[in-house]
């Protein structure tokens, strides 16, 4: 592994929408397995990514039940990002911007996710080591 | 000289303006700058061998370096035998890497 950096991310797609999301997890996942810190801010629709009140639901139309289907929550994935950093020795620092949660009425969101505003991207964006933008279409 | 990181997760087969993402991978290389390709989700289509389509494998030998996201490619049953030449499959990590050795890297 390199030496440790600092990364920051922007991500301003919703979940369940686009495979943007997926992406950009996979993305932290590997700088925090490789122990770097990571800085995320979740702007827009990606404030919903760690919303804490994603439910899993059964899948009729299949004939699964809930538990049968397991369906795989953007929320969970961001606690397991915490986890792993945590064994790793790198920190994630997840901001979601708090305009847009007021105006989705997302306050609530899992562990270790703050409220913040552009201006702390872009304080990120200058002390970080690299930067990427996900924008959506 | 300069390195270069340029994401592409979008099908040019679907959206146009791809097209300029390559042309501007390709004015870097031209430039004298250090320029990889990466190509992720749907960006990764048009990595197959295709008679009608050959920018890759023009950026290719202009000498961009292109790589294709491994699981990409198997969520797609794009074998690594089906890739235009002068694609290689890789692994998502390369970003990150490429990011911690300070490349400069855009999003498409």
């Amino acid at each position: 592994m390199s030496e440790k950096k600092t990364l920051t991310f922007c991500l301003m797609d919703a979940p369940f929408e686009n495979a943007r999301t997926t992406t950009a997890l996979r993305l932290i996942d590997s700088a925090v397995r490789r122990g770097h810190n990571v800085n995320v801010f979740a702007y827009e629709g990606a404030v919903g990514v760690p919303f804490s009140k994603q439910s899993a639901h059964a899948n009729s139309v299949h004939g699964f039940e809930k538990e049968e289907w397991n369906h795989p929550l953007p929320k969970d994935w961001v606690t397991e990002l915490m986890k792993h950093a945590e064994k790793s020795g790198a920190k994630v620092d997840w901001i979601n911007c708090g305009l847009c949660v007021d105006e989705r009425g997302m306050n609530e969101a899992v562990p270790g996710v703050r409220r913040g505003s552009p201006g702390d991207f872009v304080s990120w964006a200058n002390a970080s080591d690299n930067t990427l933008v996900i924008p959506t279409k | 000289m300069a390195s270069y990181l340029l994401i592409e997760s979008r099908d040019p087969f679907e959206v146009n303006d791809v097209a300029y993402f390559y042309d501007l991978a390709s004015g870097l290389k031209e430039r004298g700058n250090e320029v990889t390709l990466f190509l992720v989700q749907n960006g990764v289509l048009p990595a197959r061998k295709n008679p009608t389509h050959n920018t890759l494998a023009k950026l290719a030998t202009a000498g961009v370096r292109i790589l294709a996201d491994n699981l990409s490619l198997q969520e797609r049953g794009i074998a690594d035998a089906a890739l235009v030449n002068g694609v290689a499959p890789a692994e998502l990590d390369v970003v990150i890497d490429q990011m911690a050795d300070g490349v400069k890297t855009l999003w498409h």
